[in-house]
């Protein structure tokens, strides 16, 4: 007989893992459900009890500690816990507390290892715990991305195609071609009646005619039909770029001719497919330097977020939008000193315009602000020159900030005084920030650590990396600095209802991303750049160069290659939803408007850079 | 009519041994020599079964059981993998109101079986075990009414109230002069809103296996607030 658990099975299939399950499997574990009340404040599992069940919280609250004592975790109804002492040693690992009266459902063991055994995705989710979670997460999320599956073929037309009547010569196809910097053309036939279709019998590329032609020595008046391919392949106009991407592996072509209502309009091949991806922002990096004064600039500039967004929904690896972004950043920049020393004529003396932070990193996104600074000559006089570059300074940042590139806070900027420095007395301010630091002074400066080119003498800028690097490298007092500052912001625990759970138990209604997680993340990973002497300035570039040089425990750089890639992702998606939802985009975002999938991802993300920068206190603390 | 269902017995376990020698029905003389528990027993020792009847009215004399679920449990757990469920095929007509409440219709009881083809079943899930219901004045009743019309025997075992539990808790917290000063009325003690006080979820009331698993929760809640594990049965059976 088969008994009906209505409320156990609703409940039970809400939630993930078991909302994958199909219904029979479900039945089963409902089947299988034993129900127990713990009131608020009793221990339900201790630390190495047996444990021979997976719990599952119906209603109330449990927290689950760590084995001195502290919080772990906190968690409500629907999730689970008792997984990890399952697939390890059928110990408890992590003692569990009601905080509220709690009812439990209880899955006994066998159930459980069933589960795990016949489907992926039930393993999949109890298996992953921490890191493992996050680089499936992380993974899984460019797959679906990366797949082109939003934006339409017809995107990527950008002229009419070349036809040629099929009795053309090849010579005359290909000087054709050669005149019209076409790498293919499609021949047709014109004495097919084309009033229902198209009258296309074939297509030819370079490729035909290199191999069937000048390869065979074949003469060059013989017409074109005898070499052109004659299996056309064609798409749509509406089908999506991935499609296009697909019917090209399979067939093994690499032109496709696009149809509108079954006459051609353009023939796309594999190379407009990759170049695709970068488009956008170089479409959008050609205009900036179009625009003939600020004014254009900011108003270009409000198309920026409709560029971001786009970005965002075609491509979600963080890298790239973030490289193109700071791209676009700095082409305002250049921009911008263009027209200043049009109006201000030609500077008096070399210089170099730094941009600093996140634009130096190539990580820049939606909301932030101009960190920049100017490197002279060292022949540079202020009485002479500083009125210049006061006036140049404030022409750029006066002109970012229009663009919306609002002013730094802490007054890093090109428009200070002191941040206007010759090369000399710039490798001399290094020079005591790295051989006298002071944690207090390095706070506002680690900005500085992070420096690239833009305008001018760009290599001073990578002869002043060059001279940091030397000097902070064997520096232990001063990398022991730079790691206690790096310690400064913490992220937190993780999420509960609709709060943010802080590691002392508070709650708070949000998180600002960037300061608890990414900028946090870009800190650590500076240190341990300058600690091995990396010349990159990305943070996963400089993970690159720190997981070769060895100096992280096995298998944390990729973790935290992941970590600083989901919390990007998160962040820039919360940005392209605020835009595109008509709010100013900013950096904070409330756990009530995150996916189950980001809580839980973002979670293990914060407990890899938790335990991140404890590593980092340990390896650099020892000398301060 | 000699009534002992209202009555309180003082000794089950010796009442039960008595009625096993008196019993002329082989299946309730079986019911019966399973016996129960010692008075003393503690409540952690004890094997509990939460019943619960869906029924067309509630007169047992002139209303009939259409749907039975029951659960076994105790303390610690209750065990949905041992739940039982059974629709009745009803003796009087199913009433328009009736439906209303719990949603079994006729073509639900199609083919249901008459209670006598599941008694066996139902006797062997609840011998031994001390029954739990909310509300002791149907279940009880119902099945002895039930049973004296089929085979002129009826039925009898020791239950756990939980309505009747918490009724004495509410009107202990209502009591006393000043609650009384400021009108302070027991609260409802009706089953939904019983486990609401123990923030137990809400079900989906009248379905008679659901409401068996509610019972069996609301009692686990209760044991946890009012008493212990070492509570003896005799303080709380009926």
């Amino acid at each position: 007989m088969d008994v009906e658990l209505l409320e156990i099975q609703d409940f039970i299939s809400q939630y993930a893992p078991f909302d994958e399950l199909p219904e029979e499997a479900l039945a089963e574990v409902v089947q299988s459900v034993e129900i127990s009340y713990f009131r608020a404040n009793t221990t339900i599992i201790d630390f190495k009890d047996e444990i021979s069940e997976l719990y599952m919280i119906r209603s109330g609250i449990v927290e689950l500690f760590r084995r001195n004592g502290n919080l772990y975790n906190r968690l409500d109804q629907g999730q689970l816990f008792g997984q990890m002492g399952l697939l390890t040693n059928n110990k408890v690992r992590f003692p569990a507390k009601t905080t509220k009266d709690t009812l439990l459902y209880c899955i006994p063991a066998v159930v459980f290892y069933d589960l795990c055994e016949r489907f992926e995705s039930f393993a999949d989710f109890v298996e992953a715990e921490d890191s493992t979670r996050l680089k499936q997460a992380v993974e899984s999320n460019s797959d679906d991305a990366n797949a082109l599956t939003t934006s339409k073929v017809k995107k990527l037309i950008t002229r009419e195609p070349l036809i040629v009547p099929v009795d053309t010569s090849v010579q005359a196809v290909a000087q054709m071609m050669a005149e019209e910097y076409q790498s293919a053309a499609l021949i047709n036939d014109p004495s097919i009646d084309d009033s229902e279709g198209n009258n296309l019998v074939g297509l030819i590329s370079e490729h035909d005619l290199c191999a069937k032609v000048i390869a065979a020595g074949l003469s060059i008046d013989s017409p074109v039909s005898e070499v052109m391919s004659t299996e056309l392949i064609s798409l749509d106009h509406n089908a999506y770029i991935f499609e296009a991407m697909l019917m090209m592996l399979r067939n093994n072509v690499h032109h496709l001719p696009i149809l509108k209502n079954k006459k051609p309009i353009g023939l796309i091949e594999v190379s407009d497919i990759i170049r695709y991806e970068s488009q956008n922002s170089l479409l959008f990096v050609s205009s900036i330097f179009q625009q003939q004064s600020p004014e254009d600039l900011a108003l270009l500039s409000k198309q920026l977020k409709d560029c971001f967004v786009r970005m965002v929904n075609e491509d979600a690896n963080s890298h790239m939008v973030g490289r193109a972004m700071s791209e676009i950043g700095r082409s305002f920049k250049q921009r911008l000193l263009e027209l200043a020393e049009e109006q201000f004529g030609p500077a008096p003396i070399p210089y170099c315009f730094l941009a600093l932070g996140s634009m130096a990193r190539d990580e820049q996104l939606m909301v932030t602000d101009q960190d920049n600074a100017i490197i002279l000559d060292n022949s540079y006089d202020a009485a002479v020159h500083g009125e210049y570059f006061e006036k140049l300074s404030h022409f750029v940042c006066d002109g970012l900030a229009a663009c919306g590139y609002i002013y730094c806070t802490g007054d890093i900027m090109a428009t200070n005084p002191e941040f206007r420095k010759t090369q000399t007395e710039w490798e001399e301010c290094f020079a005591s920030w790295i051989d006298n630091p002071n944690p207090k002074a390095l706070l506002n400066c680690n900005i500085f650590f992070d420096l690239t080119g833009v305008y001018g003498r760009i290599k001073w800028a990578e002869h002043l990396n060059a001279f940091i690097l030397r000097r902070a490298k064997k520096n232990n007092r001063f990398l022991a600095c730079l790691a206690r500052n790096a310690l400064n912001r913490k992220p937190p625990l993780g999420f509960f209802k609709d709060f943010v759970m802080e590691s002392d138990g508070r709650h708070n209604n949000s998180i600002n991303l960037k300061r608890r997680g990414t900028a946090p993340l870009a800190d650590l990973i500076r240190v341990h750049a300058l600690a091995i002497g990396s010349q990159s300035q990305n943070s996963f570039d400089r993970l690159e160069d720190i997981i070769e040089a060895g100096i992280l425990p096995k298998s944390k750089g990729a973790d935290l290659q992941h970590a600083m890639e989901l919390i990007s992702l998160v962040r820039l998606r919360h940005q392209a939803l605020d835009i595109e939802s008509d709010i100013e985009p900013d950096n904070n975002i409330e756990p009530e408007n995150m996916s189950d999938f980001e809580r839980r991802n973002l979670k293990d993300a914060f407990l890899v850079l938790s335990n991140a920068q404890n590593f980092l206190k340990y390896r650099y603390s020892a000398t301060l | 009519m000699y009534n002992f269902i209202n009555k309180e017995v003082l000794n089950w376990s010796a009442f039960l041994k008595l009625k096993a020698q008196l019993s002329k029905d082989s299946r309730l003389k079986k019911f019966y020599d399973v016996g129960t528990y010692h008075d003393d027993t503690k409540l952690q020792d004890i094997e509990f079964v939460a019943l619960d009847f869906e029924t067309t009215g509630l007169d047992p004399k002139k209303n009939s059981i259409i749907s039975i679920g029951l659960v076994p449990f105790n303390l610690k757990r209750i065990y949905c993998n041992q739940a039982k469920s059974w629709f009745i095929n009803p003796k009087d007509k199913l009433q328009e109101d009736s439906i209303i409440i719990h949603g079994i219709t006729h073509s639900d009881l199609k083919g249901a079986p008459d209670l006598r083809r599941i008694l066996d079943q139902l006797l062997e899930q609840l011998a031994g075990k001390v029954v739990v219901v909310h509300y002791r004045n149907i279940e009880r009743p119902f099945l002895d009414l039930h049973l004296r019309a089929l085979f002129k025997e009826g039925i009898v075992f020791p239950v756990v109230d939980t309505m009747q539990i918490e009724s004495n808790i509410q009107r202990k917290l209502a009591a006393g002069f000043f609650n009384r000063l400021r009108g302070k009325k027991p609260a409802s003690i009706r089953l939904g809103q019983s486990r609401t006080r123990y923030n137990l979820p809400t079900y989906q009331p009248h379905d008679a296996l659901t409401d068996a698993i509610a019972t069996a929760e609301l009692l686990q809640a209760q044991v946890g607030y009012h008493f212990s594990p070492d509570t003896p049965i005799k303080d709380l059976w009926l």
